[in-house]
């Protein structure tokens, strides 16, 4: 007795010392919700282009801001006066709402670089009749509209090539100005496009950017209450799934633990009990995070929300204490040895069924392995070992009797149901055979904690901005910026050619802004010195209304041109060129890459085929589709997910074999849990709900519970029927567990629903079978 | 004017009495207000046009020519079919501009230098004397059967690039449309009537 106590005195020290360390842990750990959890830990090239772009691509650190309500003219005061103060603003990189802001510096820069810039600059442009083919041309635009626009330029740049420039620029995809401002076609909404510094995968940088927008329109001027604000875009999302799954983990915690405590309250009718009942489940969740922020050095939000309904789990341990050990002291020990093994088996099958998880190449899957092993684990053990030692000597909760010999007589009628559930399940079988093809849902979008009308209104947006579809991008590699951009100058050169033949509607490659120093050789050699540029303007002007002394100060130009410093991305810095070039060259690594997105043609998509075909004689390119490659990079975990349940499961049945060392027992624990899982994949099945990567995690987490039913069922000798008190116990766990997941049903992440949806009918589901497949007591329970 | 009010159609009658008495017939005065009305009675014209430019780097003048289609309150196509084709739909507010490959669509009061030339040209053609006197000062010569129409820009933006607008036409149509600009350059459009397809 002395030897127990100074054992319990033990446990409780080093259980202190473990809450302590574990609060440590946890008080340093970084929690996440952005997209990390579901980027794989050993990407191909593909998938870290994709990775790259998602975490700090151009589009990932876009924000896309409408302003709704009020008038037009309200609207697009509104926008100039936001954009205004937040051009002064060092988070934003770029401010655009139609306003001409950049206009005069960048229309300077392009015409002082024209001929580096313009790819008409070649040496027959300035041969004699390419010279006559130009200026004619030129002379026939001052007959047009906008030759009132060209006029001035017309001795400086006869041929044209700022003209060139602009038109090359001007993609003509931007969205219409009303009354000055960026508006959507219909007119109901100001635009704006803005570039943040921070990448889209620092949420909290992006939050703050929110917050800037946010306090920028709120304090503007010409603020009414009629007018409103929306914003979309990667960054935008991220900040509002953390703060969804924030508030919707924070929320479930609390009222499944008010539940919990509510139903352990009734059953209990002891405060001290529920006190110290909920302890193994304090433990567990430390521990599971403690685990999560050790093994993988942050915790994901959504394995925070996994924890919550874990809790459901995990008090089931000291149920099962309190609920099946007799009313003394001395009791707890007897417990101890005679259900602690099952317990313990129950434990380790858990684990073995969890522990799959873990080889996942998913880490958001591999985080919710570890964190149901430890939690679990801790909670166990800590029933086991610290809990006993912690009840006062009167410890005694309501006696619950009653109950259990009302559910010894129900259980004892359960098998008649043998057969009504034979036929259930075989239905089952049935419709998952029939829907075997549409069980699953492999696109990436289905993880996705953005709600359907965020969504909506990033489409609507989008499609009024014409912003960048950032689909398909071909992507250059290269050992230096120039080889990337000589690479990326060809590839211009193929796609052209798709552009013509109507395949594209354009594409952006950075050697536009920035052209190749050999381009820009290149071009500074096609125009002739001055004396023969002098002799062939000469030639060139006959039989045009004009005279060559007209165009003195274009020979000074070309001149000057032909030795002109090259251009350098430094250049490019105060144009609005810079951003392009910033989002589209880029150096990681030692490694160049430049990134040439492309547009589809209105109405079309683009046919990855054809593009890849044209590029195929190019080395170092690679046609990526981002959204084929992330569908493919979420498909996989999911194959590999099943694959890894599934030797999740042959791990439970070597480990209850290795025990029981009996196939008969091992089917008949399996039995029951392997309908459970049919019956609640038929049943998602029909309600049309297609399974997620977390329905495998809910099925695998109804196998650990479920498993626990199972077992206590089991018996050696079917004469020994099952204690009415072992059946309450299990009531009160599966309710308790039904409390905690039942929930997340309810959440608006679908991550969280897709477990809560299948978890608490799975663990109903597992004890009625369980019940119902239980060997038959030949003895009357209510003789006990 | 196809309903005339009692006192009205007295006025006129004792304008046309005076007309009679009077050697002075064809010196009488043409209102704005009137010649106005008068154009506003063309819900649809159709013309061709011929464009000389006055360039001053330029020896000769450059020459285009296609056609004008006008359809009241606000749509006003220039289609330029030589030298090189190009077409300018001014609907309401919105300018689309095609050369080519190149489609622009503008809206107009966001460049105030191109819109003072084209709306000078559409608010004659809808008789919109209000959208006129927005942007111009209007001074009145001639009479009914040849008047000549001066704009003279209020707004000093449109004014640094129009010097004037010059406008001549014969009863309710519009002839010829010189544009001066403010550095010297200078256009004449000329308009012939076509019949409306009908």
């Amino acid at each position: 007795m002395i030897l127990t106590r100074r054992r319990g005195i033990t446990a409780i020290v080093l259980w202190l010392i473990f809450l302590l360390a574990c609060a440590g842990i946890i008080s340093r750990t970084h929690f996440t919700t952005d997209l990390s959890a579901f980027l794989p830990r050993a990407p191909t090239p593909e998938q870290q282009l994709l990775m790259d772009q998602l975490s700090d691509g151009l589009a990932s650190r876009l924000i896309l801001v409408g302003i709704e309500g009020a008038d037009a003219p309200t609207r697009a005061k509104l926008s100039r006066q936001i954009a205004q103060r937040l051009r002064a603003d060092r988070t934003f990189v770029s401010v655009n709402n139609g306003e001409p802001v950049n206009t005069e510096r960048d229309r300077i820069f392009l015409f002082d670089h024209r001929y580096l810039l313009s790819p008409a600059v070649t040496p027959e442009r300035f041969s004699v009749d390419g010279l006559h083919a130009a200026l004619s041309d030129s002379i026939d635009l001052l007959a047009s509209p906008t030759g009132l626009l060209v006029k001035s330029l017309l001795p400086r740049d006869p041929t044209g090539e700022m003209v060139q420039l602009l038109e090359q620029l001007d993609s003509g995809t931007q969205p219409k100005l009303v009354e000055g401002a960026w508006a959507s076609r219909d007119g109901t909404r100001a635009l704006m496009l803005m570039q943040t510094r921070a990448a889209g995968s620092d949420t909290d940088a992006q939050q703050l950017a929110m917050a800037a927008i946010r306090q920028a329109f709120d304090q503007a001027p010409g603020a009414t209450p009629s007018a409103q604000l929306v914003m979309t875009g990667p960054g935008v999302f991220s900040v509002t799934s953390r703060d969804t799954i924030k508030r919707q983990v924070t929320r479930l915690s609390i009222i499944s633990l008010v539940l919990i405590a509510a139903l352990l309250l009734i059953v209990y009718r002891s405060f001290s009990a529920l006190a110290l009942g909920l302890l193994p489940v304090i433990s567990g969740v430390l521990a599971g995070i403690a685990a999560v922020s050790l093994g993988f050095g942050a915790v994901h939000g959504i394995t925070l929300g996994f924890g919550t309904a874990l809790i459901g789990e995990a008090v089931d341990y000291s149920i099962y204490l309190f609920v099946q050990s007799e009313q003394n002291s001395a009791d707890h020990q007897n417990w101890i040895k005679r259900f602690w093994p099952t317990i313990r088996l129950g434990v380790l099958t858990s684990i073995a069924g969890f522990a799959s998880l873990l080889l996942s190449g998913f880490p958001g899957l591999a985080q919710l392995g570890l964190y149901a092993m430890a939690g679990l684990v801790a909670a166990a053990t800590v029933t086991r070992f610290v809990l006993p030692s912690l009840l006062p000597a009167n410890f005694r909760i309501h006696d619950v009797s009653g109950i259990g010999l009302t559910l010894s007589r129900v259980v004892h009628r359960a098998a008649a149901l043998r057969w009504p559930a034979a036929i259930v399940l075989l239905a089952a079988c049935a419709i998952v055979v029939d829907n075997r093809a549409s069980l699953w849902n492999d696109t990436i979008a289905s993880l996705s904690p953005v709600s359907q009308a965020d969504v909506e209104l990033d489409t609507r947006l989008r499609a009024d901005m014409g912003a960048p579809d950032v689909r398909y991008l071909v992507v250059v590699s290269g050992a230096s910026q120039e080889s990337v951009l000589r690479a990326a100058e060809r590839v211009s050169a193929l796609l052209q050619t798709q552009v013509e033949q109507g395949e594209l509607a354009g594409f952006e490659s950075p050697s536009r802004y920035l052209p190749s120093t050999a381009t820009q050789r290149a071009r500074q050699a096609s125009l002739p010195p001055r004396p023969l540029l002098e002799t062939r303007l000469a030639q060139a002007v006959q039989g045009l209304p004009v005279r060559a002394q007209r165009f003195t100060p274009f020979l000074a130009d070309a001149t000057a041109a032909r030795s002109q410093r090259l251009l350098q991305a430094s250049d490019l810095q105060q144009t609005s060129m810079a951003m392009a070039v910033d989002a589209l060259l880029i150096q990681k690594q030692g490694q160049w890459r430049a990134l040439l997105p492309l547009t589809a043609p209105e109405g079309v998509s683009i046919n990855a085929d054809t593009i890849r075909a044209a590029l195929s004689a190019m080395p170092d390119v690679l046609l990526v589709d981002m959204k084929a490659e992330s569908d493919r990079l979420y498909s996989g975990y999911l194959h590999e997910a099943i694959v890894l349940s599934l030797g999740g499961l042959v791990a439970i049945i070597v480990l209850l074999l290795v025990v029981f060392r009996s196939p008969m027992r091992v089917l008949r624990i399996i039995a029951p849990l392997a309908a459970a899982v049919m019956t609640v994949t038929a049943g998602l099945s029909l309600f049309g709900q297609q399974m997620i990567i977390l329905h495998l995690v809910g099925l695998l987490l109804v196998v650990a519970v479920g498993s626990n039913y199972a077992l206590f069922f089991d018996r050696p000798d079917p004469r020994t029927p099952i204690l009415p008190r072992t059946l309450a116990s299990m009531l009160f766990a599966n309710l308790t567990t039904v409390a905690g997941f039942g929930l997340l049903a309810f959440s608006d992440v679908s991550l969280l629903q897709a477990m809560g949806v299948t978890v608490a009918p799975g663990v109903i589901l597992a004890l009625i079978y369980s019940a119902i497949f239980a060997r038959r007591a030949d003895a009357c329970p209510s003789n006990v | 004017m196809a309903r005339f009010t009692r006192p009205h159609f007295r006025r006129c009658a004792l304008v046309w009495l005076a007309l009679l008495v009077s050697p002075i017939v064809q010196a009488a005065p043409l209102s704005i207000a009137q010649l106005m009305a008068g154009l506003a009675k063309h819900p649809q014209d159709a013309a061709t046009f011929t464009e000389k430019k006055f360039i001053s780097i330029l020896d000769q003048p450059v020459e285009s020519s296609g056609e004008l289609l006008f359809v009241a309150p606000a749509r006003l196509e220039k289609r330029t079919l030589k030298p090189k084709p190009e077409t300018l739909v001014l609907d309401g507010d919105i300018l689309t501009f095609e050369r080519g490959q190149r489609k622009h669509v503008l809206q107009l009061k966001d460049y105030p230098e191109v819109a003072g030339m084209i709306e000078s040209i559409r608010a004659t053609l809808a008789g919109d004397l209000q959208a006129l006197e927005r942007v111009y000062q209007l001074t009145l010569d001639g009479s009914h059967e040849r008047w000549t129409l001066v704009l003279t820009p209020l707004d000093p933006k449109v004014g640094a690039v129009i010097a004037r607008i010059r406008m001549e036409g014969v009863k309710d149509t519009v002839r010829s449309v010189e544009i001066l600009q403010a550095d010297g350059d200078r256009s004449l459009m000329t308009i012939e009537k076509r019949a409306l397809p009908q």
